[in-house]
Formats: structure tokens, C-alpha cells, sequence
């Protein structure tokens, strides 16, 4: 591509992250997705978890990093998969409900810049709300318990601005799985005009996902699930880093990933644009 | 003669198994402007969705401007289907989205030419309310501001009159006829004969998915014969004087008698009518509107046809 062409995508880019964060029901959601974290910091102030409790939350008390990280882990649960569903869901099926994607095709819009553009805002919206759960986490937390060194799961002490460095990995990590998530949003929101539909499709997947990973007997087609490696951030909170099950889960997101936008693209490609 | 809109065989066949679109051959000549008729239902607004490539022809092509309609679409303002924008963003904003979508636009001169568009259909008061809180004209108004955001060569407007008030209509008639006189070709839609017969040079009328005629408003007319009408208190002896004089299917009734002008020159009638003595009380020569030749063509039936 030129760059003058590349200028003008970054301008359609831009206006797709203005419709996104433009909207008062996303803020609505990024406010809940921040209340969580709120909520955890709080509630470990008033009562104090045991330092055997399970999870991030046993850490909380002595490093406020420790909020921003079971922030963390009880969002990717539902909320976070619950926003990204919602987005995803609107991306193309909204435009259509609003007959809106008749004019920007007519633009003209070249389907492919159309269905890349989408995608790269899905995954900074993605960014954001993880970013939105850990930035919140990481303030309540310092604010009410203070930083310092950060015990990791191997039981090694390092000192704050590694933990901080952890918790910047974990984000990401959490990122690159919720845009796994976003592309199989984006390839659902190809196949109708109902954006609310495809959202709770989405949402549905997800959380089947999750269901068929609890089964053992079907523990076979378990690290094939979109989600089954969501939870193996806890590799990049040990010393040194494993990637144990963090790697196999940034390979599967990567895999998710591909398919997905090519089919949300070959689909798109070709689509009768009747509403 | 070049042609800004060309298509041949075009066909679409829905998934339902209905024929929509069936092999139209259109030819808009540049410089033209076409106002493209039909029932509902008649498949101009899918044809019109064929030719700006939102849907694939089952069969056939089409061309804009000389080229494929991706390449050709920078170049082209279009309206399909009534207009559609961001409902909870103003009027500005939604231009402004539609503008920064477009890479050959220049962002430079983006507030300009959207305070321009806006201004042209008479919408910079309402430019910073929601799109939500508009008026059905205003929507309208917005879609049309949309197509004006660079200068086209062509337009093409699925009822670009739709839901505008008389003043609204007069001054998107006005813009039209503006933009055909600086050299824009336009193929509007349109369910308004008197729109057609104002502003339009060509038309082509649809039925049942079928071109069924095509060309200058001229020649349509005279596809079809002019009759002249006489009114009279003595209809009987009227008729007769008027066969004799050579006219056709001479009809009388209470009050007049008609008859197909043929090339007579309607001054000898009224002479030959004076020298026969019948007392002539009026006399009209009724060139067919295009109305009674739409009429023709698509029938007279008001269901649409499923
Ligand atoms: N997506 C679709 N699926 C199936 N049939 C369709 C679809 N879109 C249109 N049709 C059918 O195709 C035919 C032509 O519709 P079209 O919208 O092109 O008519 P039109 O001439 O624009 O009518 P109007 O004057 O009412 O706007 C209609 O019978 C309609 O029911
Ligand atoms: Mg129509």
C-alpha cells in the first residue's frame, strides 16, 4: 500500500475508534467493567482474604498489584467476553441493521479495508477494556494497600516495577485472547443484520466453550476450545516466565485469530449488501 | 455517444427464487438526465444495487462511466433506498464518517466541503443535531448532502424526492438540474411522472423486473399518437367531419368528438370543421402525457405484483 493510501485508511481507522468510544452504551460498559475491580480492592479492605486463598486474591493485602490481576481473572469470566461479544456482534451486523454499510461500500469502501479496519478497531477496544479493568485494579489497589515487592507464584520476590512488568505481560496476554474472541465475533456479525443476535451468539460460544473444557471425558478436544488457555496467564507470573501453557494459548489465540478474520473476509467478500 | 450508465442482460435472481432484475440492457447517455420509472416492486432499486456492486448479478453486467463500478464509484454520488446514518451522531458527524471513509478525499479541505454539502440542501442550522432527531426530509436532505461531498460525474438517486416538502422537493429539483447543467449525468428513480417530465431528458420504464422502453423523452412520446379533441354541441356531426377529413379512430360522445391527429396540422382540422358547419366550441390537441404512456406500459393495476 502508499502511504497516501495508508493516510486514508488511518482516517476511516479513526473514525472507527470515534464510533466505538464515541458511544455513551460502550462508556456504560467500560464504567461497569471498571467498578469490578473497585469493588475486589474495597471488599479486601474491610475483610481481609486469608494468604492461603486461592487465585490473586491471597496477594491482594500485600501487594496492590494483586487487584489488578484478580480484576483480571474474574472478568475474563464474563464480563470482559461480554463486551467484546457486544462489539464484535455490532461490527458489521449493525451497520447493515442501520443500512448505514450501503453507503460506506458505495464510498467507496473496498470490502477488504472494510473487514481490516473493523478488526484493528475490535482489537484496540479489546485493549482498552482489559487496560480499563487493570489500570482501575492497579489504582485501587496501590491506593489501598500500597505497592512494593511482588511474591510471584513460584514463591520468588521481585521488586514493584518488574510486578508492574507482569501485569503489563498479563494484559497483553488477556488482549490477544479477547481479540481471538473479537474475530469470532467479527465473522458472526458477517452473517446477519441483527447486531444484538450476533453478540449473544458470540457470547454464547464463549461461554460454551468454557462449558465443554470442564467435561473430562471430552478432555480430548479441550486445547482445541477458543478458551481453554485463556487462564494460563499464571505462566507469566512465575521466575523464570514459562510457557508452558502460555505459549500453546498465544499460538491457539494466533490460530483463532487467522481463521477467523479470513472467514469474516471471505465472507464479506462476496455478500449480497440487500439491507 | 458515450454512455455514464450501461448495462447488458442484467439479471438477479433471488435466493427466494424470484426473478427481481431480468436481463435489463440500460444505456443512460452522459450528460443525460434519466429519471427510471416502474411500479413498486419493479426492480429498480435492485437494479440500482446491481449497478454500485452492493449485490452480484445472477447474470449479465454493467458498467459506469466506462469502467467497473468499484473503480468507477469515486466518482459517483448515490442514493439507495432511502437514507441511512449513525442515529446518535449529528448531521455533521455522520458526513464527516462518510468523508473520512472516502481515501481520495482530502482531510484538508473535509470541514469545507461538508459545511458546503450541508449548506447546499439547506441543513448547516440542523448540522449539530442528532441524525435520531431528524425529520424524515431531514434524512433525506443528509443522504443528498452525502452525494455532494466531492464533485461527481455521476449521480445515481433511488427517490431522491421521497418525504421532502414542496419547498424541499422545488429546491432538490433545482440542485439536480444545477449539477445535469454543469455536465453531471443523473439517473434518478423516481414514482413521479410531473418530476420526470420537469427535469428529466431520458427515462426508461421497469415492469415486472423488465426494461420495458428506454430512450429521450421525445422519442417515448411519440411511441405513442397525439389526438386532438373537439368540443362541440353537435358530437355526431363533429365525428363525422373529422373522418372525412382523414383523421382515425374517430370516437364521439356527450359534448366532443376525438380523434388521432396523425401528420394533419390541427389548423386544417379547424377550418375543415368551420367549413362544415359544425359549431366548434373548443378544440385541443392532446399530445399523450407520460402518464397515459406509463400507464400503457405497466398496466393499469394498482397490487403489486409479488
Ligand atoms: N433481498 C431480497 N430478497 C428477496 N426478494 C427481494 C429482495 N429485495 C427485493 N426483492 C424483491 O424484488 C422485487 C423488486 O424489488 P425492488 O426493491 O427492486 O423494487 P423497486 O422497483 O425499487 O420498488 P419501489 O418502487 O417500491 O421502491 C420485489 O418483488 C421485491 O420483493
Ligand atoms: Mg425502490
Amino acid at each position: 500500500m502508499s502511504v497516501a493510501s495508508l493516510a486514508g485508511t488511518g482516517r476511516f481507522f479513526r473514525s472507527e475508534l470515534l464510533l466505538i468510544f464515541g458511544r455513551r452504551r460502550n462508556w456504560l460498559g467500560l464504567a461497569i467493567l471498571a467498578v469490578v475491580p473497585v469493588i475486589i480492592a474495597v471488599a479486601a479492605k474491610v475483610n481481609a482474604p486469608g494468604e492461603d486463598e486461592g487465585g490473586f486474591f491471597g496477594g491482594i493485602t500485600t501487594n496492590g498489584l494483586f487487584v489488578a490481576l484478580a480484576a483480571l481473572s474474574v472478568e475474563l469470566g464474563f464480563f470482559l467476553p461480554l463486551a467484546i461479544s457486544t462489539i464484535a456482534g455490532d461490527a458489521v451486523a449493525g451497520e447493515a441493521n442501520q443500512g448505514t454499510l450501503r453507503y460506506l461500500l458505495t464510498v467507496p469502501v473496498h470490502r477488504t479495508r472494510l473487514i481490516a479496519v473493523k478488526f484493528a478497531a475490535l482489537v484496540v477496544f479489546a485493549a482498552t477494556a482489559v487496560l480499563t479493568v487493570v489500570g482501575t485494579g492497579m489504582i485501587a489497589g496501590l491506593l489501598l494497600f500500597g505497592g512494593g515487592k511482588m511474591t510471584l507464584l513460584s514463591g520468588t520476590e521481585i521488586g514493584f516495577w518488574g510486578g508492574l512488568g507482569r501485569v503489563a505481560m498479563v494484559s497483553g496476554y488477556a488482549a490477544v485472547c479477547l481479540s481471538a474472541l473479537a474475530a469470532i465475533g467479527l465473522f458472526v456479525s458477517t452473517l446477519t443484520e441483527q447486531p444484538i443476535g450476533a453478540g449473544i451468539a458470540v457470547l454464547i460460544l464463549y461461554i460454551v466453550s468454557q462449558i465443554l473444557d470442564t467435561i473430562p471425558q471430552l478432555s480430548a478436544i479441550g486445547p482445541y476450545l477458543p478458551t481453554h488457555y485463556w487462564f494460563a496467564f499464571g505462566d507469566l507470573l512465575r521466575d523464570p516466565v514459562s510457557f508452558n501453557s502460555a505459549g500453546p494459548g498465544l499460538l491457539s489465540a494466533g490460530i483463532y485469530t487467522l481463521i477467523f478474520t479470513t472467514a469474516a473476509w471471505a465472507r464479506f467478500a462476496t455478500k449480497d449488501v440487500t439491507s | 455517444m458515450s454512455l455514464a450508465v450501461s448495462s447488458e442482460g442484467l439479471t438477479k435472481r433471488f435466493r427466494s427464487g424470484q426473478v427481481a432484475v431480468n436481463a435489463v440492457g440500460l444505456a443512460v447517455p452522459a450528460g443525460s438526465v434519466y429519471g427510471f420509472l416502474g411500479p413498486n416492486g419493479s426492480g429498480k432499486t435492485t437494479t440500482i444495487r446491481m449497478l454500485l456492486g452492493l449485490i452480484e448479478p445472477t447474470a449479465g453486467s454493467s458498467n459506469l462511466l466506462g469502467t467497473t463500478s468499484f473503480a468507477a464509484l469515486p466518482d459517483v454520488g448515490s442514493l439507495v433506498e432511502g437514507p441511512a446514518f449513525h442515529l446518535y451522531l449529528s448531521g455533521r458527524d455522520n458526513l464527516r464518517r462518510l468523508d473520512a471513509a472516502d481515501r481520495h478525499a482530502d482531510p484538508a479541505t473535509a470541514a469545507a466541503r461538508i459545511d458546503e454539502a450541508l449548506d447546499r440542501v439547506g441543513l448547516l442550522a440542523a448540522a449539530r443535531k442528532r441524525y435520531r432527531a431528524y425529520s424524515l426530509g431531514m434524512r433525506q436532505r443528509l443522504a443528498l448532502a452525502g452525494t455532494l461531498l466531492r464533485p461527481r460525474k455521476l449521480l445515481i438517486l433511488d427517490e431522491p424526492t421521497n418525504g421532502l416538502d414542496p419547498q424541499g422537493t422545488r429546491e432538490v429539483r433545482s440542485i439536480i438540474s444545477g449539477l445535469a447543467a454543469e455536465g453531471t449525468t443523473v439517473m434518478l428513480s423516481t414514482h413521479l411522472l410531473s418530476e420526470v417530465e420537469q427535469i428529466c431528458t431520458h427515462a426508461g420504464v421497469m415492469h415486472l423486473g423488465k426494461l420495458v422502453a428506454q430512450g429521450s423523452l421525445p422519442a417515448l412520446r411519440a411511441g405513442s399518437e397525439t389526438r386532438v379533441r373537439v368540443e362541440t354541441s353537435h358530437p355526431a356531426e363533429a365525428g363525422r367531419c373529422l373522418e372525412a377529413l382523414g383523421l382515425k379512430d374517430v370516437s364521439s360522445a356527450d359534448g366532443e368528438a376525438r380523434g388521432l391527429l396523425g401528420d394533419l396540422a390541427p389548423e386544417d382540422i379547424v377550418a375543415g370543421l368551420v367549413r362544415a358547419g359544425v359549431p366548434v366550441r373548443g378544440f385541443a390537441v392532446e399530445r399523450p402525457g407520460l402518464e397515459e404512456l406509463f400507464v400503457h406500459l405497466t398496466g393499469e393495476g394498482f397490487d403489486v405484483s409479488g
